[in-house]
């Protein structure tokens, strides 16, 4: 089983949904988290005042999968949160021991 | 009763009427700078900020009721044939009910002017709190909003509007400044106090290079919002009634604020790229505080041109902390000084013919004699202000009431001086600041 994580810019979050859906993927965990990368942020004056405005608003993605679907997963997710402009973010795999769905005590492939 | 008789009598309480929506619309303005000042400042520290302003509500309304409006409007206690600078104290005591209740003071019952006036009090001493956000003790703010407004707000408003040496006519003996609703009185007033205790606080921890942008930019428009409608009564209620004056006072207001207004957010278009929300803001207050003094003195299109004037030079004024090397946190002395002294030099440039005792304004031929009185009345404030609070802040300082804790201001003075928060979520601060000028800096990613 794998972790998949993806970074990507809050307005591709309905694309990468869709694309996950049309995997299979069945559900999938989403915050609103803060970063930089290359992007480095923008900067913001204010009565004349710059300020750096470092940690820019991006969505954290998680689904937990069956790591024989792992390359297309991860490919569908790029692809979507793709616009090509700096800041898209990034997509990380993580290999995972045990799962286990908390309401029927399954666990391994049966708990995704 | 003759027609005239029942004529008077209708335009007296006409002139009542309007003052008394004045003085509830003036007093608006405070919780709007509460919002205005609030939204400027850091999240960590916006209740200690929106407090400073509510407490001078609280504070100064009281002081102005027993003892303030007395001493600011109480009879002239004359130097000899000089106009002084102080009324009599005991003469409008608030203690003395049945004869205030039964009294008149400029055509209205003296208890509607007390009301008027008593808001201009709480502003002014809420404006200086602008200089100091974020790193004083709130018992340290008490102690100083009551000692300045009794050493030098009422001796101020008296030397300007009670008969004292600044407004009193030549003929008199005074300097017959022109300051029709609060330029020098309030404005320059508030503002060289706050540049004394920006001065005795010192900087905020990290100034000016950490991040010290403004926290929510909608509260700032927000309070502007309720400054500029709160306002019109600062200014057309100064006339005391319902007449000519009100109506020019009324218009002049609008348009040298809408002007100032456009005159800001070109000069940050200009300089730094873009218009922001912040600058039509700030542009707004400017030009309010700019057209307080010169309202019914001057022509429409001389108080758009004023309005252009003052928004322009107070947004390029701000910047003057970064080379002075004091924080004043939200810009009292660039909105407010700059801005009260643009309005009241204006008068003396391009006052409407009449304006004056002293002579006419230069435009009108007068020369610059009314320019040189309006000049010494506005530095006659400006250093007794400035001296006043400099000196109570020492006082303060030298007894440990006046600077918070570094840890305490580290950690917001909400938490420390109030047990409150803004807002129930933490926001880690996200951005660090580089200055007026400086390059940004920015670490390296991960």
């Amino acid at each position: 089983m794998k972790l998949v994580t993806a970074v990507i810019k809050p307005h591709q979050l309905e694309a990468v949904k869709e694309a996950l859906h049309a995997m299979g993927v069945s559900g999938m965990t989403v915050s609103e988290v803060q970063g930089y990368g290359r992007q480095k942020g923008h900067t913001e004056v204010y009565r004349g005042a710059e300020y750096t405005v470092e940690f820019l608003p991006k969505i954290r993605i998680d689904v937990l999968i069956d790591e024989i679907d792992v390359d297309k997963i991860v490919d569908a997710v790029v692809n979507a949160a793709r616009t090509g402009k700096i800041g898209d973010g990034k997509v990380w795999v993580t290999a995972v021991d045990e799962v286990v769905r908390v309401r029927t005590g399954e666990r391994g492939l049966d708990a995704l | 009763m003759t027609p005239d008789d029942v004529a008077a009598a209708a335009a007296a309480q006409t002139n009542t009427t309007w003052i008394l929506v004045s003085s509830a619309l003036v007093l608006l303005m405070t919780p709007g700078l509460a919002f205005f000042y609030g939204g400027l400042n850091r999240a960590k520290s916006v209740v200690n900020m929106m407090m400073m302003s509510f407490s001078a509500i609280g504070l100064i309304s009281i002081l102005w009721l027993f003892y303030g409006f007395s001493a600011a409007f109480g009879d002239d206690q004359a130097l000899g044939d000089t106009p002084g600078f102080i009324g009599n104290v005991s003469q409008y005591l608030g203690t003395k009910h049945e004869e205030l209740a039964a009294a008149e003071f400029i055509g209205l019952p003296l208890y509607v002017f007390m009301a008027f006036q008593m808001m201009f009090a709480v502003i002014t001493v809420a404006l200086i709190s602008g200089a100091i956000s974020d790193r004083v003790k709130f018992i340290g703010w008490l102690i100083f909003s009551a000692a300045w407004f009794t050493l030098a707000y009422v001796p101020i408003a008296h030397m300007v509007w009670g008969g004292g040496l600044i407004g009193a006519s030549p003929e008199d003996g005074g300097l017959g400044v022109k300051d029709f609703a609060g330029g020098t009185a309030v404005h320059i007033n508030a503002g060289a106090a706050a540049i004394a205790l920006a001065i005795v606080a010192g900087k905020r921890a990290g100034w000016p290079s950490g991040s010290f942008k403004p926290h929510n930019v909608p509260f700032v428009a927000l309070g502007a919002g309720l400054l500029w409608f709160g306002w019109f009564g600062f200014n057309a209620g100064s006339e005391g009634g319902v007449d000519g004056v009100t109506a020019l006072a009324f218009l002049n207001t609008q348009v040298a604020t809408a002007a100032a207004l456009l005159g800001w957010i070109i000069v940050e278009w200009i300089k730094n790229g873009k218009p922001t929300l912040v600058g039509a803001s700030s542009g707004a207050v400017a030009g309010l505080v700019a057209i307080t003094p010169s309202c019914a003195f001057l022509s429409p299109l001389w108080s758009v041109v004023l309005g252009l004037v003052a928004g322009a030079g107070c947004a390029l004024a701000v910047g003057l902390k970064y080379l002075l090397k004091f924080d004043d946190s939200l810009d009292v002395f660039g909105v407010h000084f700059v801005g009260g002294w643009i309005g009241t030099l204006w008068i003396g440039l391009f006052a409407l013919p009449e304006t004056s005792e002293v002579g006419e304004s230069l435009i009108e031929g007068g020369g610059v004699t009314m320019l040189g009185h309006q000049a010494a009345g506005a530095a006659i404030a400006s250093v007794w202000s400035f001296v006043v609070a400099l000196v109570i802040g020492f006082i303060l300082k030298s007894v440990g009431l006046f600077r918070a804790k570094p840890e305490h201001e580290d950690g917001g003075l909400d938490a420390h001086q109030h047990g409150e928060s803004a807002y129930d979520t933490f926001t880690p601060p996200v951005t660090t600041g580089s200055g007026a000028h400086a390059a940004p800096s920015v670490p390296a990613g991960v």
